[in-house]
C-alpha cells in the first residue's frame, strides 16, 4: 500500500467564505506549516471555527483558494478534526475508536492493539466498554481526540477543545495536546482563552471579524503585539 | 367454533381452527412487515440522505401515504389481481399471498416515512463527524441504520401494529375463506356481524395479547441492548 502524500503545508490564498450576506472569513491569507502548535485566537464569531473547517476541507471558499501541499481538493486522509461539541456514535468508547480506525486505511488485525493504545493515550482505557454517550464532557472530548488520532493524521485541528471543561479537564486535554505535538503531529487549535494560548502556542493567528489581524510567533505576540486588537486581547479587555 | 366457548379457552385447548387463524394472522402480518422493511428501510434512508429536486414533495406524499385507507388498497390490489387485471394471470386473488401484498403496500409507507424521519435526525447529529472522515454514501446509510436501530424498531412495531389490526384490505383480497384466508381480524368482523360477540371479544383479546407480547419483547430487547452499548 502506498503511503498517503503529505497534506502540509496548508495554504490559504486570499480566502473569503460567506454565508448569505455575511463574510465569515474575509480575504484570509495564511500558511499552516509542519511544526509546533498553532493557536487561532479571537473573540466569538471571529471566524476561528470556520478557518479550521476550511483547513480541514469541510467548507469551500467562496473566493480564493486553499491548497494542501500545493494541491487543491485533497480528501482528508491525513488530517483530522475534533469539533467543539463532538458527537459520540451510539457505541462504546472502544467502538467509537474502532469506527474511526476502520474509516482509515489500517489493516483490521491491527485494530485491537491500536484501540487500546489510543485509549491509553487519552486515559480512557478503563472506560473502553462504557457507552460513549455516558461519558462526562471531558471524557467525551478526550475520546474525540483518540478517535481523531486513529486516522494517523499529520495535522490535527481542535476547535476550542477545552471550552466548558473544569480545570482538571483542561489540564488533561492540554497534556494530550502536548504529547501529540511531541510525536510530530501538527496541532492547529482555536481558543479564546488567553492562558491556554500562552501555555500551548508556538505560533498565534489572531482573527477579528473574519480577518487575520496578526500572525506571529507566540513569544512575539505576547511580548509585543503589533495591533490594537492584539493588545486588547492580551490585556483581557473586551474585544467586540 | 361455538359462541359459548371463549376464544381464549379454545386457544388453550389447542383448537385447530382457531390456531390456524392465529397462525395465518401472524404469518401474513409478519411477512408483510418483513417485505415492507426490505422496501421501506432503504427508501427511507435514501430520502433522509440524498438531496434531489422534488424531495420535499416526495416526503409530503410519503407522509400522506401513512394514512392510506385500507379498503382503497384492498380495492386496488383486488383490481390488479382479478382475472381481468394486469396481474390476474398470477392467480393470487383470495390467497394469503394477496393479503400479504395488500398489507405490504399499507405498511411500507409507514416504515419508509418513520425511517426517513429517524435517520434524518441522526444524520443531522452525525453529518460533521462522518463528513470529516470521508465516509461514502453507502457507509453513511449502514452507520445511520445501525446507530438508529433502537428507534427503527419502533418504526417496525408501528408497521406491525398497522398490519395486525388491519381488516379492510385483507377481507377484500382474501375473501375471509374459512381455513384458508381467515385471520383474527376478519374472523372478528364475521363473528360480530353474526352476533357472536363473546367469540369476537375473545378473538380480540387474543389479538391484543399477541400485539402486546410482540411489543413487550421488542421493548425488553431494546432496553437490554441500550444498557449494554448506550
Amino acid at each position: 500500500m502506498r503511503a498517503p502524500a503529505s497534506e502540509l503545508p496548508i495554504e490559504f490564498d486570499s480566502v473569503t467564505i460567506t454565508s448569505g450576506a455575511v463574510r465569515i472569513l474575509d480575504r484570509v491569507t495564511v500558511t499552516l506549516s509542519p511544526g509546533a502548535p498553532t493557536v487561532v485566537v479571537g473573540p466569538n464569531g471571529s471566524g476561528k471555527s470556520t478557518l479550521l473547517r476550511a483547513a480541514m476541507g469541510l467548507v469551500k471558499p467562496s473566493l480564493g483558494r486553499i491548497t494542501w501541499a500545493g494541491r487543491q481538493d485533497v480528501p482528508p486522509q491525513r488530517r483530522a478534526i475534533v469539533f467543539q461539541r463532538p458527537t459520540m456514535l451510539r457505541r462504546t468508547a472502544a467502538g467509537n475508536v474502532r469506527y474511526w480506525l476502520r474509516s482509515g486505511s489500517s489493516a483490521t488485525q491491527q485494530h485491537i492493539g491500536r484501540v487500546q493504545e489510543l485509549l491509553d493515550l487519552v486515559g480512557l482505557a478503563h472506560l473502553a466498554d462504557r457507552p460513549a454517550r455516558r461519558l462526562s464532557g471531558g471524557e467525551q472530548q478526550r475520546l474525540a481526540i483518540a478517535r481523531a488520532l486513529a486516522r494517523s493524521p499529520m495535522v490535527l485541528f481542535l476547535d476550542e477543545p477545552t471550552a466548558s471543561l473544569d480545570p482538571a479537564g483542561v489540564k488533561a486535554i492540554e497534556d494530550i495536546i502536548t504529547t501529540v505535538s511531541r510525536r510530530g503531529i501538527k496541532v492547529v487549535m482555536s481558543t479564546h482563552d488567553i492562558g491556554e494560548a500562552r501555555r500551548l502556542a508556538d505560533e498565534i493567528i489572531m482573527l477579528h471579524k473574519g480577518r487575520i489581524v496578526e500572525v506571529a510567533p507566540a513569544s512575539t505576540f505576547f511580548s509585543a503585539p503589533k495591533t490594537a486588537e492584539g493588545r486588547k486581547f492580551i490585556a483581557g479587555e473586551l474585544l467586540i | 367454533m361455538s359462541g359459548d366457548v371463549s376464544a381464549l379457552t379454545l386457544l388453550m385447548r389447542g383448537d385447530a381452527a382457531l390456531l390456524s387463524i392465529v397462525c395465518l394472522s401472524l404469518v401474513v402480518s409478519l411477512t408483510a412487515v418483513l417485505l415492507a422493511t426490505l422496501v421501506g428501510l432503504p427508501a427511507g434512508a435514501l430520502l433522509a440522505l440524498v438531496r434531489f429536486p422534488g424531495r420535499q414533495g416526495v416526503i409530503v406524499v410519503l407522509n400522506a401515504l401513512m394514512g392510506l385507507p385500507p379498503v382503497v388498497i384492498g380495492l386496488a390490489v383486488f383490481l390488479a389481481l382479478s382475472r381481468s387485471g394486469p396481474l390476474g394471470s398470477w392467480g393470487l386473488l383470495f390467497t394469503p399471498s394477496a393479503m400479504i401484498m395488500a398489507q405490504t403496500i399499507l405498511v411500507a409507507p409507514i416504515i419508509a416515512a418513520l425511517t426517513r424521519q429517524t435517520l434524518e435526525d441522526v444524520w443531522i447529529e452525525y453529518r460533521d463527524e462522518l463528513t470529516a472522515i470521508d465516509i461514502g454514501p453507502a457507509g453513511r446509510v449502514v452507520t445511520l441504520i445501525w446507530d438508529a436501530r433502537f428507534s427503527l424498531v419502533t418504526a417496525l412495531l408501528a408497521g406491525f401494529g398497522r398490519a395486525a389490526a388491519e381488516v379492510g384490505a385483507i377481507i377484500i383480497v382474501g375473501g375471509n375463506i374459512e381455513g384458508f384466508t381467515r385471520t383474527m381480524t376478519t374472523a372478528i368482523a364475521l363473528e360480530t356481524s353474526k352476533g357472536d360477540l363473546p367469540l369476537a371479544l375473545g378473538l380480540g383479546t387474543v389479538l391484543m395479547a399477541i400485539v402486546m407480547a410482540v411489543n413487550a419483547l421488542a421493548w425488553t430487547a431494546r432496553r437490554a441492548t441500550e444498557r449494554w452499548i448506550g
